[in-house]
Parts: C-alpha cells; sequence; structure tokens
C-alpha cells in the first residue's frame, strides 16, 4: 500500500493506493494518524483503493474519531462503487463527507 | 491504556514457541476467541478431553498453517486456554482437534481426525454467500473467526418500548427482500432490511423479529425433488451451528467477512427509527444430527455435556431435529446465558424468542423441572434484565405449556390457543364465543397472574398458512417439499370460502380479502402483544404449502408487487396499525377487573351481542361485540375514546346496537370490513359518524369497529 501525505492550503491530502487489509492497517494508521494530528481538514483519496478489510475500515473510523475530538472534518474522496457499499452496508459511510474528487473535497470542507 | 504501559506488562509477550508460532500460557475466561494485544486469548473447555491442539488455518485455506498442540500445564481446570501472539485477526481461522475416548454408550464421541469449530465462535466462515458451491473435499467446513468488538454505536440505545405498545412483525431476513420486486440493491440480506426501512415505519411496526440468523449451514440435507428437480434446501435456518455467530450468507459484505458490523448497523438504524429487534433463538437442538449426523463442533468437543443422551448413549430427540440440546447442564446453562448476554451487550438486542421452549424446561433426561434452573437464570439476569423473553412454550416431545410456562414474572409466550380460537371463529366454528371473550381480553383464562403481556398474539406465523392461503385452502398442499405432502401440521382450522386454492369467482375473492381484513382487526383489536407474519399484510401466499421450510424461491419471497395489487389490504393493514398504536385503550398492561373503577358510568370492557348489553354466548352463537371505556385506558391513567367492536361471523348480515355512549360523545365508523375500500378503513381522527347512532348493518362475516368521542 501506498501512502502519499500532502498540504495544499492549510489541508491535508492524502492519497492511499493498494489494497487497506489488515496486513497494510498498521502502517497506514502508524502514517496518517500523526499526519492528521492537529490539523482540521483531512481528504483522503481512495481513487486508487481496490480492496478494504475490517481493519482498514477501523483506520478510517480512528482517523475520524481523532478529528472530531478536535473539531476537525475529513472527507473521502473517489471510492469505487463497491467499496462505497461496503462502507454503507457496515455503517461506516455516514460519519464522513463525500466528494468525488479533491477539488470537491476542498468545497466540501467549507 | 498508553502504549507503553501496554508493552510494560510481562504477560504480553510470548513464552513459547511453536514451529515460528509464538505463544504463552492464556486466560481461561472469557470462552472463545478473545483479542489481546499482540494476540489472541483462546479457551476451551471439555469436561473429558485428555488433549487439545489449537489448529490454525489462514482464511479458506484447505490446510492449517499450524497445529499447535497445548502444553499440559496450559490446561486450568478442564479449559485449555493459550495466548498466540502476532496473528493476522482477519486473515485466520481456527479450529481445534481433541483427544480422548470413543465410546458412545458411555457418552463419549471424541476424534482427533475432526477440526472442531469452537462453540464459542464470533462469526464462522465457510458459508459467506448464501447458497455459493461449498468445497466439499475440505475437512473444515463451518471455520470459526475472530470478531472485531469495537463497533462505533455512537448515542444508540435500546427502544424499551413497554412490551404491551409492541406490534411484532415476524420476518425471514431473505424472504423480505430476495424477490426481484423489492429493488434494493443487494437483495436477501441484512443490508437490505436497512434499505426497507421506511417500509416498516410506514407499516407501523415496531418489533422486528427475525428468524434464525445464527450460521447455519442452507446446505445441510439439500436434496432434489424428486419430480421437479427443485434444489430443496435448509431456507429456515433452525438449525444452528454457532450459537455466537450471525449468519454470513445473510450478509451483502459476507464475502468480506463483516457480517457483524452489517447486522450491527442494521440494528443502529432500526433503533434509530423507533424499531426493536428480537432474535428466533434456537438453542433447543444443533445442526449435529443424532448418532448418524456429522461431527462439527459441540459433539467432539464434549459430547456428554452439551446433548441429552439416553443411557445406551443415543440422543433424546425433544426437538424432532435429531437430538437435544443439554440446556439445564450448568455448563450449557451458562453457554446459553454468556450467548444471550453477548447478543444483548455486542448487539443491542431488545429480546429474544425461543424456538421449542419447552426443552428449555427439561433436566438432563429429558423431564419436566417444576423450576428449571435455566428459565429462571434468564428470568433473573441483570444484563437481560429489559430484553422481551418471549417462548414458543411447546417442543416436539409432547411438551405443551402455553399458560403454564415457568414464567417468573418475565416470560411472554406464543399463545397458540389465540391462534387456534381467532381461526375456528373466523370459519364461524359454533361453540367459540366465550373462548374468544377471553382471547381479545389478553387471555386472563391463561394468564391470570402474568397479565396480557404475557400473551404474544397471532393469527399466523412462519409455522404454517399464511394468511391469504388460510382462507383459500382447507387443506395443506406440501407437495413441493418432496415428502408426499406427509409434511405440516394437519389441523389448521383454515377455510377456504368454497373453492380450494385460486379461483376467479369474485364472490369467493371477495370473502377471501374480507377474512384477512377480520383476522388483521381481531388481532389488532385485542388486548395482548400482535403479531404478524411479514408479507401477510400483502395477501401473501404460499400456494397452500405450510411449511415451506426447504424452498428458497418465489414461495418464499416476498413479491413487492402484491402491495400495489392488494393495495386494499396493504392499506387496511397500515391503518389498523397505527390504530392500535393511537388507542391505548388497546394496549392494557394489566386485566380489565369488568367493574367501573373510575367512575364513568361503564365497565372498562363490557360484552353486547347484537343487542347492547346482551352477549350471546350459545353453542350457535357467532356473533360477539365488546365495549371498551376509553377513561379506564391502562387503569385510568390516560384517557382514550371509547372503541367498540362488533364481529359478525354470522353467514347472513346482521343489525347490530352499539350501545349508548355518554352524554355529548358520538359514535364514529372506523373500519367496516363489510365495505369495499376505501370505505373500509378510514383515516384517524377524521372517522366518519355513524348515521343511526345505536344501529348498524354489519354485512355477513364482517367486523365493525367505532370510536366514541
Amino acid at each position: 500500500m501506498q501512502v502519499t501525505i500532502k498540504s495544499i492550503n492549510g489541508v491535508v491530502l492524502i492519497e492511499l493506493e493498494g489494497s487497506l487489509d489488515g496486513k497494510t492497517a498498521p502502517e497506514v494508521q502508524k502514517q496518517v494518524l500523526p499526519s492528521a494530528e492537529g490539523q482540521n481538514k483531512v481528504i483522503l483519496d481512495m481513487t486508487r483503493v481496490h480492496y478494504i478489510s475490517s481493519a482498514g475500515l477501523r483506520v478510517l473510523l480512528l482517523l475520524y474519531r481523532q478529528l472530531k475530538a478536535k473539531g476537525g472534518k475529513i472527507v473521502l474522496v473517489g471510492m469505487m462503487e463497491e467499496i462505497r457499499d461496503v462502507m454503507s452496508n457496515t455503517g461506516l459511510l455516514n460519519f464522513f463527507l463525500i466528494a468525488d474528487s479533491p477539488k470537491g473535497g476542498i468545497e466540501a470542507l467549507g | 491504556m498508553p502504549e507503553q504501559m501496554l508493552d510494560q506488562r510481562i504477560d504480553y509477550y510470548p513464552t513459547h514457541e511453536y514451529q515460528g508460532f509464538q505463544f504463552r500460557p492464556g486466560r481461561p475466561i472469557p470462552f472463545g476467541a478473545t483479542l489481546v494485544p499482540n494476540g489472541v486469548n483462546f479457551s476451551i473447555f471439555s469436561s473429558a478431553a485428555t488433549s487439545c491442539t489449537l489448529v490454525l488455518f489462514e482464511k479458506r485455506a484447505s490446510k492449517p498453517v499450524v497445529e499447535i498442540p497445548f502444553p499440559e500445564e496450559f490446561r486450568i481446570g478442564n479449559v485449555y486456554c493459550m495466548i498466540v501472539f502476532d496473528l493476522d485477526v482477519e486473515n485466520i481461522e481456527y479450529g481445534y482437534r481433541m483427544g480422548g475416548p470413543w465410546d458412545p454408550i458411555a457418552g463419549h464421541r471424541f476424534d482427533k481426525t475432526k477440526i472442531l469449530c469452537d462453540p464459542y465462535a464470533k462469526a464462522i466462515g465457510g458459508r459467506d454467500v448464501w447458497l455459493q458451491p461449498p468445497d466439499w473435499n475440505n475437512l473444515y467446513q463451518y471455520r470459526a473467526r475472530l470478531a472485531f468488538e469495537d463497533f462505533d454505536w455512537e448515542e444508540d440505545r435500546h427502544p424499551e418500548i413497554p412490551i404491551e405498545d409492541l406490534v411484532i412483525y415476524e420476518m425471514h431476513v431473505r424472504s423480505f427482500t430476495r424477490h426481484p420486486s423489492s429493488g434494493v440493491k443487494y437483495p436477501g440480506t441484512f443490508a437490505a432490511i436497512r434499505e426497507k426501512i421506511p417500509y416498516l415505519k410506514e407499516l407501523g411496526v415496531n418489533g422486528l423479529e427475525l428468524m434464525p440468523i445464527f450460521e447455519f449451514d442452507e446446505w445441510e440435507n439439500n436434496r432434489q425433488h424428486p419430480e421437479t428437480g427443485e434444489l430443496l434446501v435448509n431456507y429456515w435456518g433452525y438449525s444452528t451451528l454457532g450459537f455466537f455467530a450471525p449468519k454470513g450468507g445473510y450478509a451483502a459484505t459476507g464475502k468480506y467477512g463483516m457480517q457483524v458490523d452489517e447486522l450491527k448497523t442494521l440494528i443502529k438504524d432500526l433503533h434509530k427509527n423507533g424499531i426493536e429487534v428480537i432474535l428466533d433463538v434456537v438453542f433447543n437442538h444443533t445442526a449435529e444430527g443424532d448418532h448418524r449426523g456429522h461431527t462439527i463442533s459441540f459433539r467432539g468437543v464434549d459430547n456428554k455435556t452439551y446433548y441429552m443422551l439416553t443411557p445406551d448413549g443415543y440422543y433424546f430427540n425433544f426437538s424432532g431435529c435429531g437430538n437435544t440440546l443439554n440446556c439445564n447442564h450448568p455448563v450449557v446453562r451458562n453457554v446459553v446465558l454468556d450467548c444471550l448476554r453477548y447478543w444483548a451487550s455486542e448487539y443491542h438486542l431488545d429480546g429474544f424468542r425461543f424456538d421449542l421452549a419447552s426443552i428449555l424446561g427439561r433436566d438432563p433426561m429429558g423431564y419436566p423441572l417444576s423450576n428449571p434452573p435455566l428459565l429462571e437464570t434468564l428470568a433473573h439476569d441483570p444484563i437481560l434484565a429489559r430484553c422481551k423473553l418471549i417462548a414458543e412454550a411447546w417442543d416436539a416431545g409432547g411438551l405443551y405449556q402455553v399458560g403454564s410456562f415457568p414464567a417468573y414474572g418475565r416470560w411472554a409466550e406464543w399463545n397458540g390457543k389465540y391462534r387456534d380460537t381467532i381461526r375456528k371463529f373466523l370459519k364461524s366454528e359454533p361453540g367459540q364465543v366465550g373462548e374468544l371473550s377471553y382471547r381479545i381480553q389478553g387471555s386472563p383464562d391463561l394468564y391470570e397472574h402474568r397479565g396480557p403481556t404475557a400473551s404474544i398474539n397471532f393469527v399466523t406465523c412462519h409455522d404454517g398458512f399464511t394468511l391469504y392461503d388460510l382462507f383459500s385452502y382447507n387443506d395443506k398442499h406440501n407437495e413441493a417439499n418432496g415428502e408426499n405432502n406427509n409434511d405440516g401440521a394437519n389441523d389448521n382450522n383454515s377455510w377456504n370460502g368454497g373453492w380450494e386454492g385460486e379461483t376467479d369467482d369474485p364472490g369467493i375473492n371477495s370473502l377471501r380479502r374480507r377474512q384477512i381484513k377480520n383476522a388483521l382487526t381481531i388481532l389488532l383489536i385485542s388486548q395482548g402483544v400482535p403479531m404478524i407474519f411479514a408479507g401477510d399484510e400483502a395477501g401473501r401466499t404460499q400456494n397452500g404449502n405450510n411449511n415451506a421450510y426447504c424452498h428458497d424461491t418465489e414461495m418464499n419471497w416476498f413479491d413487492w408487487s402484491l402491495l400495489e395489487r392488494n393495495a386494499d389490504l396493504f392499506r387496511y393493514a397500515k391503518r389498523f396499525i397505527h390504530f392500535r398504536h393511537a388507542h391505548p385503550a388497546l394496549r392494557n398492561r394489566y386485566h380489565f377487573q369488568h367493574r367501573d373503577y373510575v367512575g364513568s358510568g361503564y365497565p372498562d370492557i363490557s360484552f353486547h351481542g347484537t343487542q347492547a348489553w346482551n352477549c350471546d354466548w350459545s353453542f350457535d352463537s357467532r356473533v360477539f361485540a365488546f365495549l371498551l371505556c376509553g377513561k379506564h385506558a391502562k387503569q385510568g391513567s390516560v384517557e382514550d375514546d371509547f372503541i367498540y367492536g362488533g364481529i359478525n361471523m354470522h353467514w347472513d348480515a346482521l343489525h347490530f346496537q352499539p350501545p349508548y355512549l355518554p352524554e355529548g360523545m358520538k359514535w364514529h365508523i372506523f373500519s367496516n370490513t363489510g365495505m369495499p375500500a376505501p370505505e373500509d378503513v378510514h383515516e384517524i381522527g377524521r372517522e366518519p359518524i355513524l348515521a343511526e347512532q345505536n344501529n348498524i348493518l354489519v354485512g355477513p362475516r364482517s367486523i365493525i369497529v367505532l370510536v366514541g368521542r
């Protein structure tokens, strides 16, 4: 799993690529959580994530919880339909703002 | 806990190693596989095993990655426990091999060639996608998995709806949305029920009772129908593989192993919408069958503990399904308790309906106990304290306890006598008026001290005819089950109205619709807790099959286009359910006293006939009417309208005289099944005034309900 972290005008843009599962989740968590620490606007670009497992979903929820505790916001961007459905069916989708592209993500963050 | 503190605990490090796997002695409690820092704690009990081996697989693999024998010093009492470190918890499946005697007469059936599923498995793999053909060569078919238990419930809470305010809707998870007409994205799943919550709200039900959702094998005893070639399967699922695991094949995300989260998400959203969830739980037997059955789990782990055995080591069969779980054995009792506590706390379940619950009151030799410890324990359990406990108060061994089930002030019952009386009265059988008067009062003859809330009232349920078929068939038609029509009940108290099955006769069809509305009316104006079988509100048919346990076909699937074709039935059901919610007089917690204790001038309930204050109790009477005084609603604690029900099951139309109301009040017509839609049922609060206040013509086999205000 590739993780790229950028900062654009005070927004943290995290791009994930590959499979977010039990094997990769701990590493992703290690990289992503600190990068969002103290931030209040985060975009998570999932365009190139082709699979997400329970452990992967939990990393997203942790990220959400960490941000929310400090009044921050997170937008998920570019999810494949299958992943979006999995997130919907397991109740996770409700926690997040959703956008089609990073640009839309910035708008959603307001 | 800060990370460094975790790292400082010495018991979070391994002490042993075997083929590259690191482990240490575990903790005996809790049983099952539990996530602990850095690893997984495995714990399993067996009263007579002489050795135990933990078998670990990668998900879906046919061969194990390792088999770790428990060192003898890892056994505490009769519990084997160990913590294994650094496992990819999402990607492993585990089982056990148990050593011990093969001595069936003594009750032992240990077999080290079998890999056994953990009786406490929180998730089970192997049947992840409904009816996907399994690999029968795989040695380990039903594969214990680990489950995360950190679901984010947010502010969810149990609705804790008083049981008398419930309208229960009994549903088969797959049947509800599998039909192509359902229009959902993932038909037949938990996710699909969630998509249909707006429908449940519109209908007005506030208690969803799910037929078994513990993991089962739909392929169990599968066979082809000798004539039609249809694949017959274990569709209903009254055959448990594991008591702690939700059915993977009922989850859209089952193929990813996320059924736990999907079910919790459904329950969370139902709660958000004011709907409680009750599970139909099957603790009377397991999927292992009798001595000819497979060894899946319990038999190989501890046969003698888990099953009721005859003196020569065969299986008692009080369930009709081959074996009987040994529920009042102290260990098994705790398994049942652990299980229910787990579902109540981890899944936020609101209640349980116990299949063949009378078995839970039998001792290990099968004798009925006067004070069954399991039932008493459940009734007094602190965690289950506010859960609804509902018994199917009979079993297949001849124990029939409707009215006498050991209740401890807690247990409600499926009231089979309610079903039978209502059916008989609706088909105009004589000699039913006295009995009917009890049934609509919440059966005080059966539940004198327990109150009407002990009575779960129903006319139909999954077991038997649908409501439409009840009035379309005199006899069962179970040929499609491939058992020469020998299965299923024969005493259905059904009546086809003059023709067996489908007909073009408009008179018969109109009578059938009327009868469906009549049944719904009586059900929803009776004291007690009404239960509706899903689909009956839209006239669902099973073509006369009264035991559709094996069909994954349109016979069981709810055809949503019925809502249009039978729009009048749906409208009627919906309005009546809302009528019940609107009128506390219909939902009393305590029995009527048959007197006026609030000074309204009327007793809380009174009985009438075609003439006011003159009920015809004679054998040949098919007429019954009753009046609920609105000032006595909920013991006079709330104000309600007066409610009058006039039931005419005579074949002629009859004039009924509703009693005079207090000065200034008038009778309004809420419903009249003798009228075609839309005159059959009116909007609550906009009921038309009855033209002649003490005279109404009630059509043949019709019911009127009036409100006085």
